[in-house]
């Protein structure tokens, strides 16, 4: 009986890693059914990507009130994970506050980690406002209705629980140390708690001791369900920015993948030396599909980057088609990507392969409207905070248009009959390209 | 002045067996469109006066391919880039100045993978250097104290990185520059790049290069300094959608230059 709270501490905790575990190695897996990357080389810059854009937060605190309280919050998460880890040693070996042997240093830390937890509940509180009673613009597009709502709101809901309870914890454990109570170590300093701890005064030990169990274990259990929520939500990024991150580009901007399929067959169109009746050599395939027209055409960093969206909207804010009330919202075609992807790892979980559906990530989830309407800028590539890369995945299912369906707005036909034409995009004749030095 | 400038091809310096210090590449705009063409003639007539040894490739040069490419139709970017590296190639070309960002922007990161590799400069990077290596003089003149917004193109400064060229020449003049809050990397789109320049715009609340104007006519700037010939149509159109050609000026960094040097 007395291993009793340890053994259901076991059980707990591999059962949250556990679940946890199966269902990061489901989105691993459903990453891994996009088109596979070449991300080898630049290796010093990817690092220095992922340590100053990750874990510097360069970018987040380009927009400086949500940049701050997001490094704060931040800070906090990394930080208090330290104490989670004395809580799961406590959990399994049933000590008390095992760390507490550090003596001065660990004082220094259990303040520490109160006065983040502190900064964080003033975070939280501040992103809350910023969401429901702010209504910040970007928060409130079309695409963030009903779950995506709920859900970024759930979060905050989490964190203040969890904050209040270690808070809670950390009062009545003091009170208990003043007590002299059994098990209760005298270790820590408590520069934020001391000020809840008055709250037990007069409680008998018996109900403080019920009081800091409680908040001790309800704190470390509801750790482990915001662990296994974040596959279900919108906060994969906590763990996904730094992988997105380093593998996102390392190229300029306005560089755009070259076709490699492409390459190979306008090669042969311009080699006067071809065969045009030759068979194609052994081992060249025709690919598939020109472009991107579902979830599975892209590559595995643009899926990469659909799980690590976390649905700030920086990018939709920023969107010069957004922002002129076109319906493209870069962050809907992240979201969009994600909920597909999602439905097709679910159908691979029951079918073993993949069986089509009749559904695809065109027109069934992002329109032609919303493609079109994008003007390549790379206003929403510049504003995520962790590296991801809508504007790709625009291009890609507009070359699918293109390539596949020929679907192309009439005037951009024009357009590209001018080019193939006059070699320009307006019908003028290629041979009255210099006129303009007569009027010099 | 016109029998002075000689804007030689290629082909006729091949012909001599000689090799220009640098090609100006026009681009579509720049060879056609009359507003762009102005451009044109103003960044040759600061080639002139520097003494560059430039030439063109005249009716040789074709669309890089960006609009193709961005509207989706790689096939035709990749037949477009392929038939231009080939005539760069074949002249040996070295060097590429243009005016427009997105023939810079092309050229300089996608052909190299396609075969052409050239050192690629935005007009205003390349005007930059003349003046730092001493071959240009630029003093205020007209634009003296003026009140000046510079406009970002995407493809020079988000997509490549280059935000301080054009304002260094434009501090050169000696002008009041005042920046917009969406400047530099946060700079908003004109609404042209990604072939919207050749298509109606989705349906929405306003027009992008409206919504741009407005941030700069907010600002009362004399003159809206641009980098790009299709940013400039897009301003101007903005501009005279607000009905206030009367007061604002949309201009190239390279036609102030050459104004103020009353070339």
């Amino acid at each position: 009986m007395h291993y009793l709270p340890n053994i259901i501490f076991l059980i707990a905790l591999v059962a949250g890693v556990g679940y946890f575990t199966l269902n990061i190695r489901k989105i691993i897996r459903n990453i891994k059914l996009g088109q596979t990357v070449d991300a080898s080389g630049h290796t010093k810059e990817r690092w220095g990507n992922v340590l100053r854009i990750a874990i510097g937060q360069s970018k987040m605190v380009v927009r400086p009130v949500a940049g701050l309280f997001h490094v704060v919050v931040y800070v906090g998460f990394v930080l208090i994970n330290i104490e989670v880890l004395e809580i799961i040693i406590d959990g399994l070996l049933g000590t008390h506050r095992v760390f507490s042997f550090l003596g001065v240093f660990y004082d220094f830390l259990i303040a520490t980690f109160e006065i983040l937890a502190l900064l964080v509940l003033v975070g939280v509180i501040a992103f809350w406002i910023r969401r429901n009673v702010q209504k910040i613009k970007r928060f409130m597009s079309p695409e963030m209705k009903g779950w995506p709502k709920n859900d970024a709101n759930y979060i905050l809901y989490f964190e203040v629980v969890l904050m209040v309870l270690f808070l809670t914890m950390n009062a009545s454990d003091q009170v208990l140390q003043q007590m002299d109570a059994a098990h209760y170590t005298k270790a820590g300093t408590f520069p934020v708690s001391s000020f809840i701890a008055p709250l037990f005064a007069g409680f008998s030990e018996a109900t403080v001791v019920i009081i800091e169990r409680s908040a001790w274990w309800i704190h470390i259990l509801g750790i482990l369900v915001f662990l296994n929520y974040l596959y279900f939500s919108k906060h994969l990024h906590i763990m996904l920015a730094f992988p997105n991150v380093y593998f996102g580009s390392v190229d300029p901007k306005g560089k755009f993948k070259n076709n490699k399929a492409v390459t190979n067959e306008v090669k042969l169109m311009m080699d006067p030396n071809v065969d045009p009746f030759a068979a194609a050599p052994e081992g060249t395939e025709a690919p598939a599909k020109f472009g991107a027209s579902d979830a599975l055409d892209l590559s595995r960093v643009q899926l990469l980057n659909a799980y690590t969206c976390t649905e700030c909207g920086r990018c939709t804010s920023e969107c010069p088609a957004n922002i002129s009330g076109k319906k493209l919202s870069p962050r809907k075609i992240m979201m969009d990507t994600r909920d597909r992807i999602e439905e097709i790892g679910k159908n691979v979980d029951k079918n073993k392969v993949f069986v089509p559906d009749g559904k695809q990530l065109l027109d069934d989830y992002i329109s032609r409207e919303e493609l079109w309407a994008c003007t390549s800028c790379n206003a929403c590539v510049e504003a995520c905070p962790v590296s991801i890369d809508p504007m790709s995945i625009i291009m890609e299912m507009r070359q699918y248009l293109v390539m596949e369906q020929s679907a192309a707005p009439t005037e951009l036909n024009v357009t590209m009959t001018n080019i193939e034409n006059n070699g320009a995009p307006w019908p003028f004749n290629q041979m009255d390209r210099l006129n303009w030095k007569n009027e010099l | 002045m016109s029998d002075q400038i000689k804007v030689p091809t290629m082909a006729e310096y091949m012909a001599q067996g000689k090799q220009p210090e640098v090609l100006f590449w026009v681009g579509c705009a720049g060879s056609f469109d009359d507003r762009a063409k102005k451009i044109t003639k103003a960044f040759v007539k600061l080639l002139h006066k520097a003494k560059i040894d430039f030439a063109v490739l005249g009716t040789e040069e074709s669309c890089t391919g960006d609009p193709a490419k961005r509207a989706g139709n790689e096939f035709l970017f990749q037949m477009q880039a392929m038939g231009n590296i080939e005539v760069l190639n074949a002249y040996e070309v070295k060097k590429i100045v243009t005016a427009c960002p997105h023939c810079f922007n092309t050229i300089k990161n996608e052909y190299p993978e396609l075969g052409g590799n050239y050192e690629v400069m935005h007009h205003t990077q390349f005007l930059k250097a003349l003046m730092s290596e001493g071959r240009l003089k630029v003093e205020g003149g007209k634009y003296k104290g003026k009140r000046i917004t510079f406009h970002d193109p995407c493809y020079l400064g988000r997509a490549n990185g280059e935000y301080e060229a054009p304002r260094e020449l434009l501090q050169k003049l000696e002008v009041e520059l005042v920046e917009m809050k969406r400047c530099k990397s946060r700079g908003l789109c004109c609404g042209a790049g990604g072939a919207q320049m050749f298509k109606e715009p989705e349906a929405g609340a306003k027009d992008i290069n409206i919504e741009r104007t407005e941030e700069a006519i907010a600002l009362k700037p004399s003159i809206i300094a641009a980098g790009c010939p299709f940013c400039n149509t897009m301003l101007t159109d903005g501009v005279k959608g607000k009905e206030k050609e009367g007061e604002v000026q949309v201009m190239d960094v390279a036609e102030m230059i050459a104004n103020a040097d009353e070339l």
